[in-house]
């Protein structure tokens, strides 16, 4: 997204290096550019949930999962192994939460989690980075085990417990969560003043202030770490050439097959953890089909993301907003983001001409305008279209910005040792 | 020359029979783990079928198969359409709306349902295959959007022309007229060893993918398309082209997924229509090697594992969802006994050639080659 590519492929290196960069702090004025819009959104529909608390903090449970997800799938590519099976050790990590966290209480429930998301990723790197199995067919392959075995397990271990069954764990209890209660009512005071974006933006320090789960902390403390090793240790450096060139990081004494191996364990704790939030924050107990494709949508987000933490909670961002837009009276919400969706292929459109895109402008502002009149024609969105959206966004996003994204250069190819010669 | 063909043959149904074996191996140790009885299990799975069982396997196999063609003409283009599962309900849900309103008397009104079925399912894979040849789209992921999307779609068009069968809460399309269902063919005796009548169209569109991959300018490309890009442009081959013929001919074959059961026992797409055929279709389409004849063996094996494990609940108190574990380790172990026995064949080679040079009287070296 960020280096502006013209129109004839040859990219100015000086005005790469001046333009392409953007300031580090740019997720704060991400954050901020998109509090200001949706406030602005907000005030011009009517539609007053958007920026309430209550979806904020419901936002915060929806992204946790989806960037969890993400990082998994953000460690094990940059050291070049696709990893679509994360939404199988999402689901052997939701079991692992119901299992230990109600025989052994919430935190070895998280500890169960990771356990059993990392076995999933043990499965994985055995088969792709000992055997050499195609990654999407091994991923593939994980999915189904995945869903057997928990659906297996899960009949065997909760059918006899009282509140549990076939499909469901009994009621585990919750890790710790943190509330400043001067605060949060003091906040309060300010959001229920609906004032334009100084009440949006303390409906967000509410929602962060108020009854925020530990292990949402700890994820979000974990793609900071996650950024830090991968970019500015030498252990991450090394990682990263592997997923780059591992011939080159071979032929300089890396251990290829070590560092995907343990990138790919990485990877499934990670998806095990976002399993055991999904288990113990988003709800109280192990479900059958309680993971929902999130794996899936989390590797969409990493990829939205450029293969960077940083656009990956921008991606995650994005699709947990519009899921939880989906849930909370979702009809309303929705129809008013057709109509930030309307404005924003409208200037996205003109610029496009301006870059001398024409027939993709053309295309982008045509897009626009249906949804404009689609905003004008229908007052609310069908639930099972709300339901739709992060998949849409998805699919737009990556047709609108999939040649601007750049994956490790050696993603998904299978590496056996010695091929440095 | 002949003990080389037959080390080649020994070879080629060794790696199958190791895989199986690996998969039943491993699924024994999760349920001597788990504390389950793992010598019942197998005896009650790997009981001879009764006739009745012995048509619904054939009747799941014939559904499962084209699942596994649809996966397969994409995987020889090294296309994963891991779509079809969206692909074959928005498919089934067109044929039963057209069937159901019977514009056309009698099986006029079944082809075209067919066709319609067809037409929509390789516009639901189209998609897919035009955001990955004109905007670089990974079609693993894409599919995989637009099977939530097709979920979502599906039920909001279902609630729209649904009519509430009577004395139930399940809404359903209208129910197809006798004139347009397709008749079962009966292996046995009594309405209960009945199979698909459509199993016959199954057993076409596998001969004509053979016959279209094997044996036509076509087939060729797509192959080679998939084998090497940079071949198949040096020959003049649109790679986007291919790409999306490929995916629309998947998405075509996926449309016929659901059929079988629409036209064949439930006359109506319901809120409980089958789902998730598109995912084993994967496994199958893998499991036979992309060969038509492969996968009718792959589809037989995982509906005769779905069909037996059904008893086990009630008679060895194991839940049937461990089969679901066997079908899954079968696709990594297939691949990975492949695999192995490649590597193993091309190190025998590779000391059949030392030998073969070692001895400088022995006149033919490339015996040990074919």
């Amino acid at each position: 997204m960020s280096v502006p590519a013209t129109a004839t492929g040859v990219v100015d290196p000086v005005a790469t290096k001046t333009r392409g960069r953007l300031p580090r702090y740019w997720i704060v004025l991400a954050l901020l550019g998109a509090m200001l819009a949706l406030s602005l959104l907000r005030v011009v529909t009517g539609a007053d949930d958007l920026t309430s608390s209550g979806t904020i903090a419901a936002t915060l449970i929806a992204i946790v999962p989806i960037m969890l997800a993400g990082l998994g799938g953000l460690w094990s590519e940059r050291a070049g192994v696709v990893n679509i099976g994360l939404e199988g050790m999402m689901i052997l990590g939701t079991w692992g939460a119901g299992y230990f966290g109600y025989h052994h209480g919430p935190w070895a429930g998280v500890a169960g989690a990771v356990l059993m998301g990392m076995l999933g990723g043990l499965v994985h790197a055995v088969a792709t980075v000992l055997f050499g199995v195609d990654h999407i067919i091994s991923g593939v392959a994980i999915n189904i085990i995945a869903l057997g075995a928990v659906q297996y397990l899960a009949a065997l271990t909760f059918s006899d417990l009282e509140g549990g069954g076939q499909t469901q764990s009994p009621k585990i209890g919750d890790v710790q969560s943190l509330t400043i209660g001067p605060l949060s009512d003091g906040l309060k005071d300010v959001e229920d003043k609906d004032l334009f974006f100084v009440s949006d933006l303390a409906a967000l320090l509410r929602a962060l202030c108020t009854n925020l789960s530990s292990l949402v902390i700890l994820s979000f403390l974990l793609l900071i770490v996650t950024w830090f090793v991968l970019w500015r240790t030498s252990f991450g450096l090394r990682l990263r050439s592997v997923g780059e060139s591992p011939a080159a990081a071979e032929s300089l004494g890396v251990k290829v097959l070590r560092y995907k191996f343990s990138a790919v364990l990485v990877s499934g704790a990670l998806a095990g953890l976002a399993g055991a939030v999904l288990a113990m924050v988003a709800s109280s107990n192990y479900r059958d089909g309680q993971t929902g494709g999130r794996g899936y949508i989390g590797l969409a987000a990493m990829i939205f993301g450029n293969w960077r933490p940083g656009g990956l909670l921008a991606g995650s961002g994005l699709f947990g907003y519009t899921e939880t837009l989906g849930l909370r009276q979702g009809g309303t919400s929705v129809h008013a983001m057709l109509l930030a969706l309307a404005v924003l292929a409208l200037f996205l459109g003109i610029w496009q001409v301006r870059q001398g895109q024409r027939v993709t402008g053309a295309v982008i502002v045509g897009v626009g305008a249906l949804v404009a009149a689609l905003w004008f024609t229908i007052d609310t969105v069908p639930s099972d279209f709300t339901g739709m959206t992060p998949y849409i966004i998805t699919l737009l996003v990556l047709a609108f910005a999939s040649q601007r994204l750049r994956m490790p250069a050696a993603d998904g190819q299978i590496y056996r040792k010695g091929s440095a010669g | 020359m002949t003990r080389a063909r037959l080390i080649k043959l020994v070879l080629s149904l060794a790696a199958p029979v190791l895989a199986l074996v690996a998969a039943f191996a491993i699924t024994s140790l999760v349920l001597v783990v788990a504390g389950d009885p793992a010598g019942d299990v197998w005896s009650t799975i790997l009981s001879w079928p009764e006739e009745r069982n012995l048509a619904n396997i054939i009747k799941n196999a014939t559904v499962l198969y084209l699942s596994g063609l649809a996966v397969a003409v994409g995987f020889r283009m090294n296309l994963f359409n891991i779509g079809v599962d969206g692909q074959y309900r928005v498919a089934a849900f067109t044929a039963a709306v057209v069937a159901g309103e019977a514009w056309l008397p009698g099986y006029l009104n079944t082809a075209f349902a067919i066709v319609c079925a067809m037409a929509v399912g390789a516009m639901w894979a189209g998609i897919a295959g035009v955001l990955r040849a004109t905007r670089g789209v990974s079609e693993v992921i894409s599919t995989i959007m637009l099977n939530s999307i097709a979920t979502g779609l599906v039920a909001y068009l279902l609630r729209r022309v649904a009519e509430r069968e009577e004395g139930s809460n399940q809404i359903g399309t209208k129910e197809i007229p006798e004139g347009s269902r397709i008749p079962n063919i009966s292996i046995g005796e009594g309405p209960t060893s009945e199979i698909y009548g459509f199993i016959v169209i199954a057993i076409a569109a596998g001969f004509l993918f053979w016959f279209v991959l094997n044996k036509t300018r076509f087939g060729f490309d797509l192959r080679a398309t998939g084998q090497s890009t940079t071949a198949a442009v040096a020959s003049g081959i649109s790679v986007k082209k291919m790409t999306i013929v490929a995916m629309l001919i998947s998405g075509a074959v996926a449309g016929l997924v659901g059929l079988p059961i629409l036209f064949g026992s439930a006359y109506t797409y319901g809120s409980t229509f089958q789902s998730g055929l598109g995912f084993a279709g994967i496994a199958i389409a893998l499991l036979g090697r992309n060969h038509p004849i492969g996968i009718a063996v792959g589809a037989l094996l995982f509906a005769f594992l779905d069909e037996q494990s059904n008893p086990l609940q009630i008679l060895v108190g194991v839940s049937p969802d461990i089969v679901a574990i066997t079908q899954g380790v079968i696709v990594l172990t297939v691949v990975i006994s492949y695999e192995l026995i490649r590597r193993y064949a091309v190190r025998l080679e590779q000391r059949e050639v030392a030998r073969a040079l070692e001895r400088p009287t022995t006149p033919a070296p490339e015996e040990a080659k074919a």
